[in-house]
């Protein structure tokens, strides 16, 4: 859309916006990049340490072979995970670690039960059943998209 | 009649009077630093509904329930019902005011739709066309957090520039005549959009907006800055208002003294508002518990009342547009008591 007063040049408009988006980056308050790398590392790192402490009793305690391990890991944390957000707890923890408890297995779980908990009121079907995976199926998405490129390219190389 | 004074401005010529007033807020607005000026307070984001969008449309019914009775009005001899709240087609708004039987206008300006409402209540009753006329809106946070951000359980972390949503109803009643403050007189805002793509630092997309609306106002009047007690904008946050100071100074005024901002003053910065609260509810229960009470106490003599919206929606962000944004200035005065 041409700007309606013919006073001022879209050129003359671009500048102001540059000027003032320049401004603007350079004063506004911005997050602490070190506090924010050690909180989600110290948080993260507990997460994977439980997580490890949950294959060693699956491994020695239980006796379970190696994919059995990984599997009771995987489901473990989930239901960790999921229970935190329906606790109301998660995104309290989320809010300290930032991404130290959204990358790891849990902050899965959190992004599928948070929407799930939230949609409930629109019912089943067309409510939780479309929103579920409103926050994780663009992660699954992109992220399968993602590994589909990656083993076209890894057998591409492979063939030479 | 009214007149129109300068370029954008219009002039009362009968001035109209906040006849009652009310205000619903969350807990923790409650617990901010004006918590002791609000009428009621919803203990939990429910309110005993099903759901927070229905809890939402019971705050905007019970606050104009509750300005109706403070200007001693019956609900028949309400005119007009003026609002809107933040939600996909109003229904806050909508759906209480199926409850109220008023004749209704449902109005949207985002956060700025306080100032709107009164606008056109007090052209209304400055015309002729109504006695007395209720404006409410309102906003919820968990309701806002839907639709345009993400579930509330989700554990992100908000970015410094982030504000947070109030949970609160505030709504006045105008009248022809009575006791209190008065409206003398208003500035529609014009929308401007200084390129801002990002949702989470609205206050910087809305304050070229404010800035421009009390620029005019100011000009178009000849008043001085310190004409005003106080010139309050709605939701700029700290970095919003600091920005919108900045651009005042290039244009030659000075606000530091008048500026006031509801969002910054009704959270304090221990309960982790980041730069305020915003919302449509913020600058409307700020005005109605606490603006007014003071202009009626005689601590206030004038102020400006400049409610700012970013006139947004969780689609555009995603188309990548930028943030149109609007701020509507209303003169407010102490009136003779």
């Amino acid at each position: 859309m041409e700007p309606y007063e013919t006073r001022r040049s879209r050129e003359a408009v671009e500048e102001r916006n540059r000027v003032y988006g320049q401004h603007v980056k350079e004063t506004m308050p911005k997050s602490n990049l070190l506090s924010g790398c050690i909180k989600a590392f110290l948080v993260g790192g507990l997460i994977c340490c439980i997580g490890q402490g949950i294959r060693m009793f699956a491994a020695q305690s239980l006796m379970m072979d190696e994919q059995a391990t990984n599997m009771f890991t995987c489901v473990v944390l989930v239901f960790l995970g999921a229970t935190l957000t329906g606790l109301g707890v998660y995104d309290d923890i989320g809010r300290f670690a930032g991404g130290g408890s959204i990358v790891p297995i849990t902050g899965f779980a959190n992004s599928v039960v948070s929407p799930a908990m939230e949609h409930k009121r629109e019912g089943l079907i067309l409510g939780v059943g479309a929103n579920l995976f409103k926050i994780a199926g663009p992660v699954l998405v992109n992220g399968i998209t993602a590994s589909v490129v990656y083993g076209v390219i890894y057998y591409l190389i492979n063939l030479f | 009649m009214a007149k129109k004074v300068g370029n954008f401005t219009v002039a009362l010529e009968r001035p109209v009077v906040f006849r009652g007033g009310g205000a619903i807020v969350g807990k923790m607005e409650k617990q901010g630093p004006l918590g002791d000026y609000f009428d009621h307070v919803v203990q939990d984001d429910l309110w005993g509904e099903k759901s927070w969008e229905k809890a939402e449309s019971k705050m905007y019914y019970e606050a104009v329930r509750h300005a109706v009775k403070d200007a001693g009005l019956m609900a028949e001899e309400i005119d007009l019902l003026a609002g809107g709240d933040l939600l996909n087609q109003l229904i806050s708004a909508g759906f209480a005011a199926r409850e109220t039987e008023f004749p209704f206008l449902g109005l949207y300006g985002a956060c700025s739709t306080m100032a709107e409402s009164l606008i056109i209540g007090s052209m209304a009753i400055e015309a002729g066309f109504a006695h007395h006329v209720a404006c409410c809106v309102t906003s919820h946070f968990s309701t806002a957090e839907r639709q345009f951000r993400t579930p509330l359980e989700l554990g992100t972390q908000k970015t410094p520039t982030a504000q947070r949503t109030v949970t609160g109803a505030g709504a006045s009643v105008l009248s022809v005549s009575g006791q209190g403050p008065r409206i003398t007189g208003c500035t529609i805002g014009k929308v401007l959009d200084y390129g801002i793509k990002d949702a989470a630092n609205m206050g910087a997309a809305m304050a070229p907006a404010a800035a421009d609306t009390i620029y005019r106002h100011l000009s178009d009047t000849g008043r001085d800055p310190g004409y005003y007690d106080a010139i309050v904008t709605g939701d700029l946050g700290i970095f919003g208002q600091q920005l919108m100071l900045e651009q005042l100074r290039e244009k030659g005024m000075d606000l530091r003294d008048v500026a006031w901002d509801c969002g910054i003053e009704i959270f304090s910065q221990d309960q982790d508002p980041h730069m305020g609260g915003s919302g449509c509810g913020c600058s409307a229960t700020v005005l109605n518990a606490y603006l007014l009470r003071r202009l009626r106490e005689g601590d206030l003599n004038r102020i400006l009342f400049v409610a700012t919206g970013a006139l947004l929606s969780p689609l555009s962000t995603l188309q990548g547009e930028s943030i149109p944004s609007i701020a509507h200035g209303v003169v407010i005065e102490r009136g003779d008591g």
